[in-house]
């Protein structure tokens, strides 16, 4: 029962950082058709930020995550108006792009900062383990379930409330139709970029919590897995990025303690493949 | 004069490349050693290799418009395949490559028909699952087959003694040149087959082949094998010219680099992704020594901390080329000559983008 509770926990907190990846992954695919592989990229700029303003920084890890987070979105929105925007009309382009800095920058973070996990300061209020159900479970877990649920929260009232939100709704609908009725649609791209950057950010902010460490190739290893999220959830769908998220993380927690271990990362992957094959429209998303 | 020379200089390279263990000419900057020192033709039949490998891949990418994230996947089988056959079967090399390479083909008609079921990004995404998840076996190392981490060295025992040992380095590289031929020549006879021409139908427009009565999946199908049989051939390559089997092989940075070494050279040309392999495997030997070097060691860290990381200057120049010179390199004859340029009736546009 312990490891169950642990178990699960653990799982969820995972299904949290996927979910902070996958949610702008969606959009953004969802809105312009871009696969972003420097979405991983970006995820580790957010991560490295955050770790280099806790310790070098000076600033304690309460301000260092949302310097993290500025610095991560400054860099989103900076790689969609210098790189993404010139090759609007090239969308294959689009996508060679981004694999092309998601090559560049953890090179050039392994440049900086060499390629060995480099210790994520742990504030002592997060350090400890809380007691639920006879298990001790780290706090770090309960964190990242938070985060992910408030940018949830956020994203659903953003779609749903504001004028921009519903630019963005419809133009996973229909893009021409929303560029037909007079909406530069661009500026929604940049946007998109923005809160992208913010969550994959934000999320490596916490993935140093939860690993304990941070190292350049972090984000990549992620980007699959957030790659099985979207996919399973609906590309462009918020909601269903965090349901599958949730699926995911628990899948491979369980898959990985009670079979050979790697197992659960084989099956998630291989789970991308059948979803892909048994449900090929599950790309065109309808967002919810 | 000229025309002679267009039509004869690859066999004149061709026959200079066979030639070139038997030079000592310095070239001092683009390689370490003379010529025919064991050091330089270990690069140089490397760059040969990943010449051939971008070549294979551009039949997906540049002549079929298939854009597959998995093909380290064949690569990496033939490699481990074949190496697994001597160690635990205690094959002969020969029978081992040729069971290496069957298993890429199996491989790739199997997972191919199942990959192509679906088209445009859904499809890049499929082989990208399956490349991982062939990653993630090697690396975990099932069975203690794979080595994991390590990997596991060829054994010198089941290999001709033709191929072993640094004095033998010129036959290894007149493997590499074979294989590269080889791949030129397949790729030169398929695209230029009735096959190859609906291949050019699907990359421009695959609706339009399926109004003329054409299925395309069997089409893709069988370009998708071919190409996976060519770098299943080139992991047997590869096993002799590095002495073992890497889980490095496997993993998608090794597919992303081939999607930069044929995008670099131009992809759907005849010659650009040879160049890309042979420029991107030279640049990313030689600027990790350009890092080490003194030189760079006395910059100021805003320039040696870039210089020093051949990903990035690879990453770096991948994107700008995107940019600013699509078609890649092999574009770039055409882009000089304004003149000649202005009276092409169609712009010069080597990336299809109509399967994106």
């Amino acid at each position: 029962m312990n490891t169950v509770v642990l178990l699960t926990c653990t799982g969820l907190g995972l299904g949290a950082l996927y979910f902070l990846i996958a949610s702008g992954l969606s959009l953004i695919f969802g809105l312009m058709d871009v696969l972003n592989f420097a979405h991983g990229a970006l995820l580790s700029i957010g991560a490295y930020a955050a770790w280099w303003a806790a310790t070098d920084g000076g600033l304690g890890f309460w301000p260092a995550v949302p310097f993290g987070v500025l610095v991560g979105t400054a860099a989103s929105v900076l790689l969609e108006l210098a790189l993404i925007r010139p090759l609007y009309a090239r969308p294959r382009d689009q996508i060679l792009a981004t694999v092309g800095v998601g090559l560049a920058l953890p090179a050039l973070i392994t440049g900086v900062w060499g390629s060995d996990a480099r210790p994520f300061p742990q504030p002592a209020a997060l350090s400890g383990t809380v007691d639920l159900l006879g298990a001790a479970v780290p706090v770090n877990r309960f964190v990242l379930i938070a985060a992910a649920l408030a940018v949830l929260l956020l994203l659903r009232l953003f779609l749903a409330r504001t004028r921009y939100g519903l630019i963005v709704r419809a133009g996973v609908e229909d893009r021409a139709m929303v560029t037909a009725l007079g909406i530069d649609v661009r500026r929604a791209f940049t946007l998109v970029f923005a809160i992208g950057g913010a969550a994959a950010s934000l999320g490596g902010a916490l993935a140093g919590l939860y690993f304990g460490s941070v190292n350049p190739s972090q984000g990549t290893g992620l980007l699959v897995f957030a790659f099985v999220v979207v996919v399973m959830g609906g590309m462009g769908s918020v909601t269903g990025a965090a349901v599958a998220s949730v699926g995911v993380g628990l899948v491979q927690q369980f898959a990985n303690y009670y079979t050979a271990a790697g197992l659960g990362d084989l099956s998630v992957v291989v789970l991308l493949a059948v979803l892909l094959l048994v449900k090929p429209r599950g790309l065109t998303g309808r967002l919810a | 004069m000229t025309t002679h020379l267009k039509r004869w200089w690859p066999l004149a390279l061709l026959l200079a490349l066979a030639a070139a263990p038997y030079s000592a000419l310095p070239l001092p900057g683009l390689l370490d050693g003379p010529l025919g020192s064991p050091g330089s033709l270990q690069l140089i039949a490397l760059c040969l290799l990943y010449g051939g490998l971008a070549t294979g891949y551009d039949l997906l990418l540049g002549r079929t418009g298939l854009l597959s994230f998995g093909h380290a996947l064949y690569f990496a089988t033939g490699l481990y395949a074949t190496d697994l056959a001597m160690l635990e079967f205690g094959l002969g090399f020969v029978p081992a490559a040729l069971l290496g390479t069957a298993c890429s083909v199996l491989l790739a008609l199997v997972l191919g028909a199942v990959s192509l079921r679906v088209t445009g990004i859904g499809f890049s995404m499929v082989t990208l699952a399956f490349a991982q998840a062939g990653a993630i076996l090697v690396q975990r190392n099932p069975g203690g087959y794979t080595g994991g981490e390590e990997g596991r060295s060829a054994p010198a025992e089941h290999l001709p003694d033709a191929l072993i040992g640094i004095q033998n380095t010129a036959n290894l590289y007149w493997i590499a040149l074979a294989y590269l031929v080889l791949v030129l020549a397949v790729v030169h006879w398929t695209v230029s087959s009735p096959t190859g021409r609906v291949w050019a139908g699907i990359r421009e427009n695959e609706r339009r082949v399926e109004v003329l009565g054409l299925r395309p999946y069997g089409f893709k199908l069988v370009a998708f094998t071919v190409s996976g049989a060519l770098a299943g051939a080139g992991g047997v390559v590869y096993l002799l010219l590095t002495g073992g089997a890497t889980p490095q092989a496997a993993g998608s940075d090794a597919t992303l680099a081939l999607l930069v070494m044929v995008v670099l050279g131009g992809s759907g040309t005849r010659w650009g992704p040879l160049l890309g392999g042979v420029l991107y495997t030279w640049a990313a030997h030689r600027l990790g020594d350009l890092a080490n070097s003194g030189s760079v060691a006395e910059l100021p860290s805003v320039l040696r901390v870039p210089l020093s990381q051949p990903l990035f200057l690879l990453g770096t120049l991948f994107v700008a080329v995107v940019h600013l010179l699509p078609g890649g390199l092999a574009a770039l004859p055409a882009r000089l000559r304004p003149g000649r340029a202005a009276r092409a009736a169609a712009p010069v546009t080597a990336v299809p983008e109509g399967a994106a």
